[in-house]
């Protein structure tokens, strides 16, 4: 078990430095010049900016010394915004994005699960036909699409709540944004949530249960749950990871002063250590995501514990 | 003995159970007319307007007869840009797919035959690939692959063309490739990196088809790796493929259209339904409709597909009960 979880943590390790390795040559082979702005710069300047950047030495060099630099959690300075460093750039956008993503996670979980169990449990009847159809479109339905009707109907038409914007004391402005963002995971939630419980609900222990006259929503809850719940868990990581890309869109959508924003401009701009920056934080992300959802899996199905 | 009677390939139970299904059925039907609709209108001639005419004093038309769906902020006819713009999805939807697929296909196939160290050196390429932030990865790659379109379409329009056609001819070959030609990054940037279910299944359905018989046979008549592979073993994976293909065309077309609505995949004046979404989320307030057309057909589309995937699913699925 331990030694499981062990080579878990080194493989997650690896898959960060591979990241990082391919992150560095992509970002190097991007088009263009980030010091080459709007306006031409003088030739021994920019010779002076590059080498304070480092920019003059061969990238062998400039990898070395980068890959030193983030293991010691200094990403170094933003190209474009005149020295500014990569984690003061994080540490002010980042936490809008986070509390926009486990706020969207929440939605997903709080209507994808409990949907899934009622769905299961009235299989072919009303409540399943209407909330699988809804999940489908949940599904099909982007949330660049979905966004700005929210905002129409919700924000500018009835007035109910702001329509863009972000602001960490107003939980009136958080309330669109992570319904957009978290709709399509609770879809997807949903869906397997119902595949699972209606997997669990096939067994012969459930046979067993009803006989000795255990009431149905006991069955459900107390029984079949846990079993049930396995693939809508396995899901949440990737989910998170998706949450997180999705996050560009809707922080574009109701212009939101996140992390996505900054990457998109940064991918604009060729601004190098930010693109970096930002690439192996959402990578960090998304592989202690993954790493959360092997252990929640492992504390859920007892069988995996003693497989390991 | 009626022609019904005469035995039943495995095919044919997998279409007779997809035609029971309503879902799926009804998601053929619709991709089928979308498809047509999409591709047929635009190479009439003179049938539709020309989807990037602007007319400045006609915008933001209603509906009418003159213009099915109204005109755009700049007086474009609507319905032409959905059916141009669908064209473009659509081509991105399948030639990525194929990319995707084909890369998932022998990458599994070849890891699921070969078994060993190379197996799981392959696999764990896939889980590390698996872990990486998506989207993010793709924004990169295609924003890294943009300079070559320039060379590329140049280099396509002589191909079709001839190089001393008249500029009139390079002219009309370059209105219809260079859309597909910008594209290219995207396809590429999407298509490496939505191959990793497809390979899982792919190597999982291998393992267990290549420990069969006939396998044994094939190969003890001396038959070479390649050939048992691809000609004995693919061939009898061919239904998860077909229903894990078209699962993955909906999602490589939600990237392209999140691309291009981040302003990063298809550029104006071209369009895609994604970008045609983004300028309708843009003037939502003037004109609703061009919001509301350009995501219905999308919206519909992908509805299909998935309908259509799950109900292969069910069709082809070897452990499905034949009922």
């Amino acid at each position: 078990m331990l030694k499981n979880l062990l080579s878990r943590l080194m493989q997650s390790l690896l898959v960060l430095f591979v990241l990082f390795t391919v992150t560095f040559f992509l970002v190097k082979a991007l088009p263009g010049d980030p010091l080459q702005g709007d306006k031409a710069m003088p030739p021994h300047i920019k010779a002076k900016m590059e080498q304070f950047l480092g920019l003059d030495q061969p990238k062998w060099v400039q990898y070395q010394r980068l890959l030193v630099n983030y293991i010691k959690g200094e990403p170094g300075p933003s190209i474009r915004l005149e020295g500014k460093p990569v984690v003061e750039i994080i540490r002010q956008s980042f936490p809008v994005s986070l509390q926009l993503g486990v706020l969207a996670m929440g939605v997903a979980v709080t209507v994808g699960i409990p949907a899934g169990c009622l769905a299961a449990a009235r299989k072919n009847g009303l409540i399943d036909t209407v909330s699988m159809s809804v999940a489908m479109i949940g599904i099909c339905l982007p949330s660049f699409v979905t966004g700005p009707i929210l905002a129409e109907w919700l924000g500018r038409k009835a007035q109910v709540l702001p329509a863009l914007g972000w602001e960490s004391g107003s939980p009136s402005t958080w309330i669109l944004p992570s319904i957009t963002l978290g709709m399509a995971y609770a879809a997807y939630l949903s869906r397997l949530t119902r595949a699972g419980m209606l997997e669990t609900l096939s067994q012969d222990f459930v046979r067993t249960a009803k006989a000795k006259g255990v009431p149905g929503w006991k069955i459900l809850i107390r029984h079949c749950l846990r079993g049930g719940l396995i693939p809508a868990v396995a899901y949440i990581g990737p989910a998170f990871a998706g949450i997180v890309s999705g996050s560009l869109v809707i922080e574009t959508v109701f212009q939101i002063p996140g992390l996505g924003r900054h990457f998109i401009k940064s991918i604009e701009t060729r601004d190098a250590p930010v693109i970096m920056g930002v690439v192996m934080l959402y990578g960090t992300l998304v592989i202690v995501a993954n790493f959360l959802t092997d252990l929640a899996a492992i504390w859920l199905n007892p069988r995996l514990r003693k497989a390991s | 003995m009626t022609p019904e009677e005469k035995g039943s390939s495995p095919w044919r139970d997998a279409w007779h159970r997809l035609r029971r299904n309503r879902a799926a059925m009804a998601g053929l039907f619709a991709l089928l007319i979308i498809g047509l609709i999409c591709i047929i209108l635009p190479s009439i001639k003179d049938f539709l307007h020309n989807p990037n005419h602007t007319e400045l004093p006609s915008r933001n038309l209603k509906p009418s007869s003159e213009h099915w769906f109204g005109t755009d902020h700049l007086g474009r006819d609507l319905f032409a840009r959905v059916m141009y713009g669908g064209r473009i999805s659509i081509a991105v939807g399948l030639i990525t797919t194929l990319v995707a697929v084909t890369i998932g296909v022998v990458w599994g196939a070849v890891a699921g035959y070969a078994g060993g160290r190379l197996d799981a050196f392959m696999m764990r390429v896939v889980d590390i690939l698996y872990a990486l932030p998506f989207l993010v990865i793709i924004i990169l790659l295609s924003t890294i692959l943009q300079p070559m379109t320039g060379k590329l379409t140049e280099w396509a329009v002589n191909l079709f063309a001839g190089a001393n056609a008249p500029m009139k001819k390079l002219d009309e070959t370059r209105n219809w490739v260079e859309p597909l030609t910008t594209l290219v990054p995207v396809f590429i940037a999407i298509g490496a990196l939505s191959w990793l279910t497809v390979s899982r299944i792919v190597r999982a359905q291998v393992q267990s088809v290549g420990s069969l018989e006939f396998v044994e046979a094939a190969r003890s008549l001396g038959l070479g790796h390649l050939r048992i592979l691809f000609r004995h073993i693919l061939p009898n994976t061919l239904g998860p493929i077909i229903v894990y293909t078209t699962l993955t065309i909906p999602g490589v077309m939600l990237f392209e259209a999140t691309l291009s609505f981040l302003g990063l995949g298809v550029k104006p004046p071209n369009s895609s339904w994604g970008v045609l979404i983004q300028e309708g989320a843009n003037f939502m307030l003037t004109n609703p409709m061009q919001l509301v057309f350009p995501s219905i057909f999308f919206a519909v589309t992908l509805f299909a597909l998935n309908f259509l995937g799950d109900g292969l699913r069910d069709a082809l699925d070897p452990k499905a009960a034949k009922d």
